[in-house]
């Protein structure tokens, strides 16, 4: 576990005038599986998109050469307008029929949903078709936004099963935003605590005293704008 | 050649571009911008039918000035872009009308494609392949980028680039598209075939096809009819595709 994958330094981003995030400095190891914890508007899912390099920031985030990135966003709001089966959907990414096939028994889905429309899918069907799409261009990083947001228990508990199989399976390293403590103590090895600032990071069963947790999501979010 | 065969072939491949274009330009929420772009395009159509030359040459010029003062006022008033977009094409329509040739003002406003030239048809229908190509190629890519561009970078897409590919296509289609439907009308013929495919599609293969033929379709009728019944044919070919999504709307499931 000693080989970083992922360092950042002095991570900085601002956006439309206001500061998202402040100088985060912390380093990802192979195989790792780190939770992002936070309130609302704490800069979670900010933070991935810094990670992968979607956003302006300041500050290093340097991946170890030859790394490939997998991004789950939270939500596609969109992907429902379009008429697109899986099949077309994976086919976006040029994976071949064949390798969409051992994908989705990958994630537990049989072939007969290659023809279902997106849009038709249950959440945690879609939401393990979107675990699927990005492990298509065979990445050694996963980064995952809110995995079990908007999805029932049965489907929460497969996502859950997946993500635990993937690790073991594909020797992944998963940085996930999350709400739920729940997955973070299934899943997680580390957490990063973040409102605007890293306020703490460990493993979860050291770093998660319910007194860390209340301090997490009671601390105001607006608290650190009033210093600038 | 017959006349009515090259205003027919002309209008097919016309009205397929832009219900293949479409069917990019429907889940982008774009499919109306096809219509102020036409409009402002009234002032190069004015010159081309005063001097004689083909008013997708003259269109052309005045529909790329009007995307860059849209994305230049944009730029620096932060006003939304429908703001915008009625200041130019509004400007574009009045000044058209200042020297408008008025015995030619239906040409103008609803397209004349049973007049066309060889020249143009010929010229037309091989600009009309290479934007089917062209929308072919960046298909996948614009798609992702509609579903989502986050998603789209994290996979390396340069949006900038797709999207000016996109707009230099919308630019010409809607150019070609007023020798067709004139400058009023060029919104239907990219929205409609689109959005009578999406009613029916249940794939995006099917999507794409549909979205071709029914562009095809309706122009074919349109032109026809006008040639049987000495109606325009710019507001027929509209009037058909408009029939088209009335019954797709009916079949719908």
């Amino acid at each position: 576990m000693n080989n970083i994958i992922l360092s950042v330094k002095d991570l900085n981003v601002r956006l439309n005038g206001e500061e998202i995030l402040l100088d985060l400095t912390f380093d990802v190891y192979d195989g790792e599986v780190l939770a992002i914890l936070g309130p609302n508007g704490a800069g979670k899912t900010t933070l991935l998109k810094a990670l992968l390099g979607i956003v302006p920031h300041e500050g290093i985030v340097k991946w170890r050469e030859g790394v490939k990135v997998g991004y789950v966003p939270q939500r596609l709001p969109f992907i429902k307008d379009l008429p697109l089966s899986v099949k077309e959907f994976f086919q976006l990414v040029n994976a071949s029929k064949g390798e969409t096939i051992e994908i989705l028994k990958s994630i537990g889905l049989g072939e007969e949903i290659l023809g279902k429309k997106i849009g038709d899918l249950s959440s945690g069907q879609f939401q393990r078709i979107l675990i699927g799409w990005a492990l298509a261009s065979n990445p050694n990083v996963l980064l995952f936004d809110e995995p079990l947001a908007g999805i029932d228990i049965g489907g929460q508990e497969s996502v859950y099963n997946l993500l635990e199989k993937l690790k073991g399976d594909r020797n992944l390293t998963i940085l996930f935003v999350t709400h739920e403590l729940s997955i973070v103590y299934r899943l997680a090895d580390r957490v990063l605590c973040l409102n605007k600032r890293m306020l703490c990071t460990g493993a979860p069963r050291e770093m998660l005293t319910p007194e860390a947790i209340s301090n997490l999501y009671a601390s105001p979010v607006k608290f650190y704008q009033h210093k600038h | 050649m017959s006349q009515f065969l090259l205003s027919l072939l002309s209008g097919i491949f016309i009205g397929g571009a832009a219900g293949f274009l479409g069917s990019l330009m429907l889940p982008k929420r774009m499919s109306l911008a096809a219509g102020p772009l036409g409009h402002l395009a009234l002032p190069g159509i004015a010159i081309a039918l005063i001097y004689g030359f083909d008013i997708s040459l003259g269109a052309f010029p005045f529909v790329i000035l009007g995307i860059v003062l849209i994305w230049l006022f944009e730029r620096r008033t932060k006003l939304p872009t429908e703001a915008l977009t009625a200041v130019v094409f509004a400007t574009g329509v009045a000044v058209a009308f200042f020297f408008l040739p008025i015995e030619q003002a239906e040409a103008a406003l609803v397209g004349d494609i049973l007049s066309i030239q060889l020249i143009d048809a010929v010229f037309s229908i091989a600009l009309c392949i290479l934007i089917i190509f062209i929308v072919e190629v960046i298909y996948s890519k614009m798609t992702l980028i509609n579903i989502s561009e986050d998603l789209a970078k994290s996979q390396n897409i340069s949006i900038g680039k797709y999207n000016l590919i996109y707009l230099l296509l919308i630019a010409l289609i809607v150019a070609l598209g007023v020798k067709v439907v004139g400058g009023l009308l060029t919104a239907a013929i990219v929205a409609i075939p689109a959005a009578a495919s999406r009613n029916l599609a249940k794939n995006l293969a099917q999507y794409k096809f549909l979205s071709l033929s029914f562009g095809v379709l309706s122009s074919a009728a349109g032109i026809l009819i006008s040639h049987l019944t000495l109606l325009p044919a710019g507001p027929l070919i509209i009037v058909c595709s408009a029939l088209l999504f009335v019954v797709s709307t009916i079949l719908k499931r």
